[in-house]
């Protein structure tokens, strides 16, 4: 055990709520800045959808939020559209759906969930919280600079992103976007690295890989693929500054602007796809398997049943994740590789959907004749895997590389991709809080108000990303400053104002949460032990956070998680910590 | 100040309602007991019936948006391999809506009716190999089905043959505009390079080539009916996507080589005017557009012109400051038209003769440190791989 005796020094406020070491308090830590990472990406996203749906009119809210530099006159400028759009991207993909989610559950879950004092090293835990907090900074200052933040999208293409010519948010912007990246890859490995070796090597007595938790199973799977995607971006990032920075030509070739040609040769922009999209296809499951992982057991929980098919949804995970990384070549099929090269990611891609068919199809039977405890975090839950079913079934249409080159692109994929990965991830993330939240603070969130923040939600969100198929495959593409160029598009201006709406309402009901979630903080009810009635082990630790989790030893296990509703017992859940009876057989496989 | 008075009543009013929330919560005290935050049966009972309502609200939205917003979708391919790519659509669709449909009603069916009520007691019901089986091998058939079809098809666009009869046109993208060169009589694009750029040889090409003799550079596209096309792309700066969403064509215009999307016209732009879905959509837009034209004639500003229908060439790749205004118009002509329409415009070279009058055509020797490589068309190469 790497945990050692920390009850016997006594603690500053520093050492106890800013440099803690404590597992408990890096996920508290996470989580507040991944919320607050996640209130500036929606706001951001309201601003460009302002945009969309009333073009080039002037709001007193963008003179107060964005100023006269940004918004001359209150009409927004077209090249901070392209900034909003960016950084809304790179804040909700990595702030907050990578770092706030796993961040967040990983730490909190891990040590908890296998039995262990902290993580491996609590050291390098705390480093990584810190890193992320620096990144965090740095990407938001960028949002104060007077030539704009990075414009480039959050693909961050060069030359686009390479040449501060070509924009002017790829000049200091994109210089602070790089930085802040890098320092958040380095936090982004040293977090994963803890998880997995955390998981491999302080499971308690009795806790076998298949008496893990699937949450568990998620979290270690996510590190793991985080492991092998993120270098491979760091390195992108690299060999980036370097061609901005030191005129070096990796993705950069025969480029004539503003009247003049640059020294460039030889490099290729499709070169930095390639490294760009081995991360950032993997990105997508990092985003969502910790999601789905939380569903699960959830779910299970809420359902007061087994999850369905224990083994097979492990299964599912492990081929998710090892697909992952090779099918990033569905973001190109029209980038001008060689068509071959579709072909290939095509079959690849279109496997995916296989493990994706069976992990939906599990979801709906674990809920078959269950006694379903509706709690906001089952509601959640569930919604999770309709936008999951809902985004996921489009999927088969973009990763189609013949029908991709009439969609590519479009407001079609932003459709898709909001669907499937961003509104699932965030459900997911919702439900982890509402589920764990008396584990992390010892009081309850308020129930109405969770019921009230899902149902308005779940509305809003198919009420914006719906119609967006429709306006997709009318062939308008995403990223347009404004759509009145082309009269074509003037009857979409209907569905685009629709939308907007939806998100307006969808992202003040989320005053809703935070106010539940801060208020609760303070004036919850008090928890009681084990509120939900679970089975894992987190709910066998005091309320009260006590370094090293539990008081005396570290119980064992005897069973796995998903002992719901067994025949022969009074109760109907059985915590992993109760000794199999006389006579008690396995029931699942 | 307005802002920071508004900010200031905004934090007061919400310091009142945090306030007010605690001490009711203070009079609710012993009143509930430790669970009372947990769903009981009446919250099982009003979730559970919602949850059966939301599958409705997903049905009816559904029917909603293809009745009100089906119209919208770009009508009657005007290639012919669109036609392979929108019969792939629609079968993909249908699935989807399919699977959509039953999955969904399954999904909030069952929470409804397993809504928890107390003494009920769940089944444990860990595992079942057949069924798991079965949903894993179900969608093993109908992928392997869709990616065959798929690939036919794909290959299909992506591949022509060499002995075809085919017209070579480049299309060169810039920040924030699109031209085009044709190769002329002899089928063949010059070679080019961005460093060759100077005056009105807009495209780099090397005019000492012979090839590039008799291409002419224009910034409307005209197409043949009924001929292949195959589109060379190239980009002078930073990426662009040449995007012709009536043609289900589209291709990425990438600095420093050269790029190809081929296809065959299948309409021409008069036939696609007469074209019902077109002539619904035209006149839909036109309806919105005098609308507007009158909200701006009250303000005093200029009425909108009325839309008429011409296909069009998009960027469809996040380019820059005005990445949302690059467009060229396309007009799709019979071959006879589309023969003197190109047989009236003048030639490169004859254009930089005249510009560069009286002084002898030299061509211009650029001053670069790198020798200059005109770009290896890599499709070629691909081409060969395949073979």
């Amino acid at each position: 055990m790497s945990a050692h005796e920390h009850g016997h020094h006594k603690e500053t406020f520093i050492t106890k709520y800013i440099f803690s070491l404590d597992h408990k308090m890096i996920a508290k830590q996470y989580l507040i800045t991944g919320l607050i990472m996640g209130i500036v990406g929606v706001l951001l996203s309201i601003l460009f959808r302002m945009q969309i749906a009333w073009p080039e009119q002037s709001f007193g809210l963008f003179k107060v939020l964005l100023g006269e530099n940004f918004a001359p006159g209150g009409v927004m400028r077209n090249d901070i559209y392209l900034a909003l759009v960016t950084i809304h991207g790179t804040i909700m993909v990595f702030f907050v759906l990578t770092a706030g989610l796993s961040g967040t559950f990983s730490n909190l879950l891990i040590p908890l969930q296998i039995g262990a004092r902290d993580m491996a090293s609590g050291f390098m835990n705390m480093l990584s919280y810190w890193m992320f907090f620096i990144s965090s900074v740095i990407m938001l200052s960028s949002l104060f600079i007077e030539s704009g933040p990075a414009s480039a999208g959050w693909t961050i293409y060069p030359p686009l992103s390479a040449l501060p010519q070509a924009i002017p948010g790829s000049g200091l912007g994109m210089t602070l976007w790089l930085v802040s990246m890098a320092i958040f890859i380095a936090s982004s490995l040293m977090g994963s690295l803890n998880y997995v070796v955390t998981v491999i090597n302080l499971r308690t007595k009795g806790m076998t890989m298949t008496r893990l938790p699937l949450t568990v199973w998620a979290f270690f799977v996510t590190a793991i693929i985080g492991i092998v995607s993120f270098p491979v971006l760091f390195s992108a990032a690299l060999l980036l500054i370097f061609d901005r920075s030191f005129g070096t030509s990796f993705f950069l070739s025969d480029i004539f602007i503003q009247g003049e040609v640059l020294h460039y040769q030889g490099g290729s922009p499709v070169l930095f796809e390639h490294l760009f999209w081995f991360l950032g296809h993997p990105e997508v499951y990092i985003v969502l398997l910790p999601a789905l992982g939380i569903t699960s057991e959830i779910i299970a929980t809420n359902s007061r049943k087994p999850i369905f098919g224990y083994r097979a949804m492990i299964a599912s995970i492990l081929a998710i994740a090892f697909l992952s990384t090779i099918v990033w070549g569905h973001h190109m099929f029209i980038s001008g590789m060689n068509p071959f090269l579709g072909s290939v990611f095509t079959f690849t891609t279109l496997l995916i959907a296989i493990p994706s068919a069976v992990k939906a199809f599990n979801y709906i039977t674990t809920l078959w004749k269950g006694n379903l405890q509706l709690n906001p975090a089952m509601l959640f839950s569930i919604g999770l895997v309709s936008t999951f079913i809902t985004g996921g079934l489009t999927g088969i249409i973009l990763g189609d590389s013949t029908l991709d080159i009439n969609v590519h692109d479009t407001y079609f994929v932003v459709a898709h991709f909001h669907l499937v990965m961003g509104i699932s991830a965030l459900y997911g993330f919702f439900a982890g809080v509402y589920h764990w939240f008396p584990k992390m603070f010892g009081k309850m969130m308020n129930k109405n108000l969770g019921y009230v923040h899902f149902w308005v939600t779940a509305v809003c969100a198919y009420g914006v990303f719906f119609p967006m198929h429709f306006i997709g495959m009318a062939g308008l593409p995403r990223r347009y400053y404004t759509n009145s160029a082309f009269p074509l598009f003037d009857e979409l201006a209907d569905v685009n104002v629709l939308i907007t709406i939806f998100a307006i309402v969808g992202a003040v009901f989320q005053i809703v949460f935070f106010w539940n979630f801060f208020y609760s903080m303070f004036y919850g009810k008090k928890a009681t032990q084990n509120p939900w009635k679970s089975n894992t082990l987190e709910w066998t630790t005091p309320v009260e956070h006590i370094h090293g989790n539990w008081p005396g030893e570290i119980p064992e296990v005897h069973r796995w998680p998903y002992d719901y509703s067994k025949p022969g017992h009074d109760e109907d859940f059985v915590s992993q910590i109760t000794p199999m009876k006389e006579g008690e057989e396995e029931l699942h496989h | 100040m307005t802002s920071l008075l508004i900010f200031f009543v905004l934090v007061l009013i919400g310091i009142a309602i945090w306030q007010l929330t605690k001490i009711f919560d203070l009079t609710q005290v012993g009143s509930n007991s430790a669970d009372s935050e947990v769903a009981n049966d009446k919250d099982n009972s009003i979730n559970g019936y919602l949850m059966f309502a939301f599958v409705g609200f997903i049905y009816i939205f559904t029917i909603y948006s293809l009745l009100k917003w089906g119209d919208l979708v770009l009508g009657t391919p005007a290639s012919e391999h669109g036609a392979d790519v929108d019969n792939l659509m629609a079968i993909s669709m249908y699935l989807i809506f399919f699977v959509q449909t039953i999955t969904q009603f399954l999904l909030h069916y069952f929470t409804f009716k397993y809504r928890g009520k107390q003494g009920q007691k769940a089944l444990y019901f860990a595992d079942n190999n057949k069924l798991e089986a079965v949903w894993t091998i179900i969608p093993v058939i109908v992928l392997a089905g869709l990616i065959l079809y798929g690939l036919y098809t794909w290959n299909d666009i992506m591949y022509y043959d060499d002995e075809e009869e085919v017209i070579y046109v480049e299309l060169y993208a810039k920040q924030f505009g699109w031209e085009a060169r044709y190769s002329g009589e002899d089928n063949t694009l010059g070679k080019a390079n961005v460093r060759f750029i100077e005056g009105v040889n807009t495209l780099g090409v090397d005019l000492s080539d012979p090839a590039a003799q008799d291409d002419k550079v224009v910034n409307e596209l005209h197409l043949p009916k009924g001929k292949k096309v195959v589109f060379k792309m190239r980009s002078q700066d930073v990426l662009h996507s040449a995007y012709m969403p009536h043609f289900r064509a589209q291709m990425n215009c990438v600095p420093g080589m050269i790029t190809q999307f081929a296809f065959v016209p299948s309409m021409t732009t008069a036939e696609m005017r007469e074209d019902e879905a077109i002539i619904a959509k035209v006149d839909k837009i036109n309806k919105i557009r005098a609308k507007k034209s009158i909200e701006l004639a009250a303000k005093g500003e200029e009425a909108l012109d009325p839309y008429t229908f011409d296909y069009l060439l998009l960027c469809n790749k996040i380019c820059g400051q005005s990445h949302y205004n690059m467009q060229m118009k396309i007009v799709v002509d019979t071959p006879e038209e589309f023969k003197a329409w190109l047989n009236e415009k003048p030639t490169l070279s004859s254009q930089w003769a005249e510009a560069n009058a009286p002084a002898p055509v030299v061509v211009p020797v650029p001053e670069v440190v790198v020798p200059v490589e005109t770009i290896e068309d890599s499709t070629k190469v691909v081409a060969q791989i395949i073979k």
